[in-house]
């Protein structure tokens, strides 16, 4: 993984130690409020429902685990001892103090980690296919891309002040777990037919208020280009993208709105002016950058198929979990593993300072200490070897982390909701927790199979509701909570945006309207590998829609 | 008229808190003052502005609350959570709201 040099340390601690003397002059009452917000935005501290968050970037979800017992250590110092993993693969903390930030973000410097820019109308943290560098159908890996994208786009001078907040997401396979077409821009790293390196190019997806799949401008973009050509693209949003009104702001709009054909005119105009700038990547640059993300040597271990066979056969438990849980590696003695942060009945996302610790040493001992978090808000190990699976699992399971569930109904991704959130409308996390324990049985789960549930406490859409198969939207109506189902979304290399199915369900109904709406889908699928959302795209709303409003049903 | 009281959250630990009958600010919603006629509405919302020129205290709002079996209750569901915390079991060793007091 990337390791800072000398200005990387330099910057970061100069950024800690200016940030120390804003907090003070704030907490003097030298700065008042309104001149602060910003400052404490830029450094990822916001103001929520019963305290202080703190939103630490992980770059496109890569950890060691040295990172991983630092983050642990900060929930158990400085927090209420857990840590909550984002949709954008960050972490958050609910409860720091104000006056304790500068120290955190000191020790998280420590470990070549910040949270600069996940916050503010500036380019985000790049987000990455967390199996990337593991996965059989990868064609190379994006993060060394996304690391110079970081690089690039750090405090960047032209592109501090957007119109709104930018998020980029690279992807490195053809099936594509980084959700690429509801980001500001995609990224799908390819080769051409002479075998050379290269980017499609999607822009002005997103979702929020208004849910839009990303434009294809460009089909292939060599690698060399990457900087002048998303030049081109922010360029063209700074220039024109909407400052009158905060919900017209982001690119999608401007796309929307200008016409894709008009922004891609422009995006190329102004690519072809810098195309031969200093932003054009040297072939010798890329590769440098590509020698920190190089794979672990992961020596040949047949050995692993008769270990893991002879596991299987011993404890069911863990023969499930090795088959919902482990995907195939590019090697094949080895496996990834995905570490589901979504026990059932809890809390989405949450893992406590003790399971960072178990996950952090798990890694260490059996994962060449490397660790992913995915935007569905579990853990990855990418690179275990079949023959230490057992291991990985036993140690996973002491610690409630050995959840059988990836991929299937209760792996909900849910926001943090008016649980937490200053923004929200409604809870997010009790609706996920319900639907969990209904549906929690191994049996049921199997039966139904993949099934992605997303929930989202308000229509800014951090619970990605727009794309879940099934998706739940909290509103406040009359004073109460009202979830609105919305069904076929999906984010994924066929991306498509979920159609609100009807009028919305109380609290109390909403688990049922969700076992009336997979209820259905068992009755007509017509086998059982169809999946619920090939057989919604087979079949449309309509059976859902009278299996829960009755035949006369119409959309509210 | 609804009655009110003045909510915020402390500068320096960001914590939600409720202005009390002594100018102070504290932690429980129950030892709130209330502010049941106009002018003491514009004496908690002085109060309010005050403290925040003062660095004491940001965000801060005047909620409605109705006093039921005894207890001050937020009108709004949001306040109700800020007033108990959330209304999930989320860490060792810290409680969460209570969900007769949540209900609506």
């Amino acid at each position: 993984m990337y390791r800072y040099d000398e200005f990387d340390h330099a910057f970061v601690s100069a950024r800690v130690e200016q940030f120390r003397d804003q907090v003070t002059r704030r907490l003097s009452g030298e700065i008042a409020e309104d001149a602060f917000r910003p400052l404490r935005l830029m450094n990822g501290v916001y103001l929520q429902l019963h305290a202080y968050m703190l939103r630490v970037a992980i770059p496109y979800g890569t950890l060691n685990s040295k990172q991983m017992r630092m983050l642990a250590h900060i929930a158990r110092r400085y927090d209420r001892g857990y840590g909550h993993f984002t949709t954008r693969q960050n972490i958050q903390y609910n409860w720091p103090k104000l006056s304790d930030t500068p120290d955190i973000l000191a020790e998280l410097a420590s470990v070549e980690m910040h949270a600069i820019q996940t916050s503010g109308n500036c380019i985000r943290n790049v987000t990455a296919d967390h199996f990337a560098g593991a996965a059989a159908d990868e064609v190379a890996d994006p993060r060394p891309y996304a690391e110079i994208l970081r690089q690039w786009s750090s405090v960047h001078p032209e592109f501090s002040f957007l119109p709104r907040k930018f998020k980029i997401a690279v992807t490195g396979a053809p099936r594509d777990r980084a959700a690429i077409q509801v980001h500001d821009i995609g990224l799908h790293l390819k080769k051409n037919e002479a075998g050379e390196l290269g980017f499609a190019v999607y822009v002005g997806g997103g979702q929020g208020r208004t849910p839009l799949v990303a434009k294809l401008i460009r089909d292939f973009l060599p690698e060399e280009d990457l900087l002048t050509y998303v030049t081109a693209i922010v360029r063209v949003y700074n220039l024109h993208g909407r400052r009158d009104n905060k919900y017209k702001a982001r690119i999608k709009i401007l796309v929307h709105e200008t016409g894709v054909e008009e922004v891609t005119r422009q995006v190329e105009a102004e690519f072809q002016q810098i195309r031969e700038s200093e932003l054009k990547l040297p072939e010798g640059d890329i590769r440098a950058i590509e020698t920190y993300f190089a794979p672990p040597a992961l020596p040949d271990r047949a050995d692993g198929w008769e270990a893991l066979a002879r596991a299987k056969k011993a404890d069911g438990a863990f023969a499930s979990w090795a088959a919902q849980n482990v995907q195939p590696h590019r090697h094949p003695d080895y496996g990834m593993v995905t570490i589901s942060l979504k026990p059932i009945g809890g809390t989405p996302g949450d893992a406590s300072d003790v399971q960072m610790e178990v996950v952090a040493d798990v890694a260490e001992r059996l994962a060449f200490d490397e660790i992913r978090v995915s935007h569905e808000q579990n853990l990855i190990l990418p690179h275990v070897a079949l023959g230490d699976l057992y291991a990985v699992y036993q140690a996973l399971e002491t610690s409630g982390l050995a959840t059988a569930n990836a991929g299937l109904i209760t792996d909900i991704i849910a926001c943090p909701g008016l649980d937490y959130c200053a923004l929200a409308n409604a809870r997010s996390i009790p609706v996920a927790q319900e639907i969990s324990t209904r549906f929690g049985s191994p049996e049921r789960q199997a039966e139904i199979g993949e099934l992605k549930i997303k929930i989202s406490g308000c229509i800014n859409a951090c619970g990605h509701h727009h794309v879940g198969h099934i998706g739940l939207l909290g509103v406040e109506k009359k004073g109460a909570e009202l979830y609105q189902i919305t069904l076929g979304g999906s984010g994924d290399e066929n991306t498509s945006i979920g159609e609100i199915i009807g009028r919305g369900f109380e609290p109390e109904r909403v688990t049922d309207a969700i076992e009336t709406i997979v209820d259905t889908y068992l009755g007509l699928r017509l086998e059982p590998k169809e999946t619920f959302i090939d057989a919604y795209r087979r079949v449309g709303p309509k059976p859902f829609k009278e299996a829960l409003y009755g035949q006369t049903a119409e959309a509210a | 008229m609804a009655d009110k009281v003045l909510t915020a959250n402390r500068l320096g630990d960001g914590i939600a808190v409720w202005l009390d009958a002594n100018g102070r600010w504290t932690e429980k919603l129950q030892d709130a003052f209330v502010a049941r006629h106009a002018e003491a509405v514009a004496a908690i919302e002085d109060a309010g502005r005050k403290a925040f020129a003062c660095n004491l205290v940001l965000d801060v709002n005047v909620i409605e609350v109705e006093e039921k079996g005894g207890l001050l209750r937020p009108l709004r569901l949001r306040e109700r959570i800020r007033a108990e915390g959330p209304t999930i079991a989320y860490a060792d060793g810290h409680g969460f709201a209570d969900p007769a007091f949540i209900a609506a």
